[in-house]
């Protein structure tokens, strides 16, 4: 009993900034459950989605001397830019090939990305000045990072939008409606190809701001583009089809790989984060093989 | 491998499934392996041996790739992981139980097609999109194994060092005798696969591949083919990995990261999915691709140099990477677009082109 009171500090810490990591693991879910949900692509370049928003904003702020906000709108912008172009010029000539041409073109586009901001800005990693305390500040005696504190409320908000856009709204009826049947959807007058760039555009922007936050926590470079292999985890855990579902599998994977890490790496050296959310993955897909709240497929031949 | 040529059309079963359709691709094979087995080792120098010999190991594990995407439909990321098993697997062979390459090679083959058989077992459930996470997985599983088991990685650089392959005292240590050990594998494996194809378990997966409920429906043990189509496309990818380890001389985790996976599903992506003779195409390609981009960069930073002697060039060389990349992931994109047959279709319209020259239709 005197032990687990001891351990107990320890364990809330690791599962509070766990929990708070995970938020923004969902976030860059959000927009790969965004993309998946509405036209049935796979985006496998979330990861350097993250990257790139991120790093446009790093290297405006670093090398450009431009002012937070600017180099925001600049970062969305790329993303904008980069959305649309992947819709219209990838995505619109693939329609109705399998599986497999969509995974591998995003990967294609991944490699793109990576090499363009090689080509660009060089390796150097590059830090994020953000108007927020570095010192971690102290809430109920766990020592939490302000910017972990920061980014989660700024996914939640952003979670809490899109669910509200997604519920309420004409544009979120819309995106319904194009997710639920594409054709029906072209029958009843609405453009889907218009709404697939806006899930795209949308998957883009959010990924930004989870790059700005990554970039502020542990700097913007090529590497942020890993994060993009915890997405993988999340989505699935969660339903590919369920923004609950995302948030959801963020918390979960942020936790445990916190607590994992911590209880674990000290064993054996190391690396327990990046290999326990597969673990946990590969369990629930032998449980549940659509995730929590995923819509179970029903086929028919 | 061989395609059938338009306009010919067969009468019974047996003539159509013939190994050799017409007389014509007999022969063909016997000249293409005339030049691979004697033209080119006469005429090539250590630079094009080498390269040959990367790309015969590559297409190893491309065909298998291939079996289990372009002919089964099963997506695996985890290409790079199974290799990595194979490579560890006969590379402890040699070295701890001193066994000879020749037996290091179907073990671990057989110990990648356990492994892969394995994380093949998802695919019951799961299909498409899970399931490429699924063999994801199996990618970071696999290397984190490696990595923290030191029985297998040995210690801290996870690195096996492997002996030359060795025929009793004769020793295989230059690019020529490798490459013939290369080649006679790549041989075995082409051959291997393009009867297997043929046989009815290749036809069974095909069904898989083109509708896995109907081929269900129509007697196709869906657990025992795609299991089957895991192990037989692992195997391969073990034996690519023991060539890889015998060829550079260790077995390294690095080598076989999910790059690797990547790289060999771009292989059979631009080879042509569904080809055997385009996942040989598709790992020439890969493999040359770096090296040709590296010879233009090197010409034109001689040329800029030549032209102006002052320049500073230490970032062209230091883009190369960058260009590498966005050249790769350029390539990919527009061979889904515009080819999606891949090299393979380009080589048959080339064909057709000429059986019918110099009347077009």
């Amino acid at each position: 009993m005197r032990f687990l009171l001891d351990e107990l500090p320890f364990f809330l810490e690791l599962l509070v900034s766990g929990l708070l990591i995970g938020m923004m693991y969902a976030l860059v879910a959000l927009g790969f459950v965004l993309i998946y949900k509405a036209s049935q692509a796979i985006n496998f370049a979330q990861g350097e989605f993250v990257m790139f928003g991120g790093f446009v904003v790093a290297a405006s702020m670093r090398y450009h001397g431009l002012s937070l906000v600017l180099s925001l709108a600049l970062g969305f912008g790329a993303m904008v830019v980069i959305g649309l172009l992947m819709e219209r010029l990838v995505l619109r000539p693939l329609t109705g090939r399998g599986v497999i041409a969509i995974i591998m073109a995003t990967i294609g586009l991944a490699s793109i990305l990576k090499g363009l901001l090689l080509l660009i800005w060089g390796p150097l990693s590059v830090n994020i000045p953000l108007p927020i305390r570095e010192e971690p500040v102290e809430i109920f005696t766990l020592l939490v990072k302000l910017v972990a504190v920061v980014g989660a409320i700024i996914s939640l908000v952003f979670l809490a939008g899109f669910s509200f856009l997604f519920l309420r709204s004409r544009l979120g009826i819309a995106l319904r409606a194009v997710a639920d049947n594409q054709t029906v959807a072209q029958l009843m007058g609405i453009d889907v190809r218009h709404y697939f760039a806006l899930t795209w555009v949308t998957a883009g922007v959010v990924a930004t701001i989870g790059g700005v936050m990554w970039g502020n926590m542990i700097g913007a470079d090529v590497h942020t583009a890993l994060i993009g292999l915890k997405v993988f985890p999340v989505v699935i855990l969660g339903g590919l089809t369920s923004v609950p579902g995302a948030v959801l599998g963020g918390l979960i994977v942020g936790a445990v790989e916190n607590l994992a890490a911590g209880y674990i790496d000290p064993f054996v050296g190391g690396g327990t984060k990046d290999f326990v959310p597969y673990i946990l993955m590969i369990l629930a897909l032998m449980v549940r093989p659509y995730g929590f709240f995923g819509e179970q497929v029903i086929e028919r031949v | 491998m061989v395609n059938r040529e338009c306009g010919v059309f067969f009468s019974t079963y047996a003539a159509d499934m013939r190994l050799f359709p017409l007389p014509l691709t007999r022969w063909t094979m016997v000249g293409i392996a005339g030049l691979g087995f004697v033209v080119f080792p006469l005429v090539a120098s250590d630079y094009f041996l080498n390269i040959a010999n990367l790309v015969c190991i590559a297409a190893v594990g491309a065909i298998g790739l291939n079996l289990l995407v372009g002919y089964t439909g099963q997506i695996s990321v985890g290409h790079g992981a199974f290799i990595a098993a194979g490579a560890y697997a006969g590379a402890l062979v040699v070295t701890r139980a001193g066994l000879p390459f020749w037996i290091a090679l179907p073990f671990g083959g057989l110990m990648a097609a356990v492994v892969g058989a394995f994380f093949g077992i998802p695919s019951l459930r799961i299909k498409g999109l899970y399931l490429a996470i699924a063999t994801l997985a199996a990618q970071f599983i696999i290397e984190w194994l490696i990595i923290h088991i030191e029985w297998i990685s040995g210690g801290a650089e996870s690195t096996v060092t492997v002996p030359k392959a060795a025929i009793g005292p004769w020793v295989l240590d230059t690019l020529l005798e490798q490459y013939f050990l290369n080649l006679i594998v790549l041989s075995l494996a082409i051959v291997f696969a393009m009867n297997l194809v043929r046989s009815p378990i290749g036809r069974a997966f095909i069904a898989i591949r083109d509708r896995d409920v109907a081929a269900e429906v129509i007697g196709v043990n869906l657990f025992r083919y795609k299991l089957l189509a895991f192990a037989v496309s692992s195997f391969y990818a073990g034996v690519t990995g023991i060539l890889y380890a015998l060829y550079l001389g260790a077995a390294n985790y690095e080598q076989f990261d999910i790059a690797t996976s990547i790289d060999f599903l771009a292989m059979i992506i631009i080879g042509g999915l569904g080809s055997i003779l385009g996942s040989v195409f598709g790992a020439f390609f890969i493999t040359v691709l770096p090296m040709a981009l590296r010879v233009a960069v090197d010409g034109a930073v001689t040329a800029a140099l030549f032209l102006f002697p002052a320049a500073n060039i230490s970032h062209v060389v230091q883009s190369m990477t960058a260009v590498k990349l966005i050249l790769f992931g350029g390539l990919i994109i527009v061979f889904l677009i515009v080819e999606p047959e891949g090299l393979n279709k380009l080589w048959r319209n080339i064909k057709d082109y000429f059986r019918v020259w110099p009347y077009s239709y």
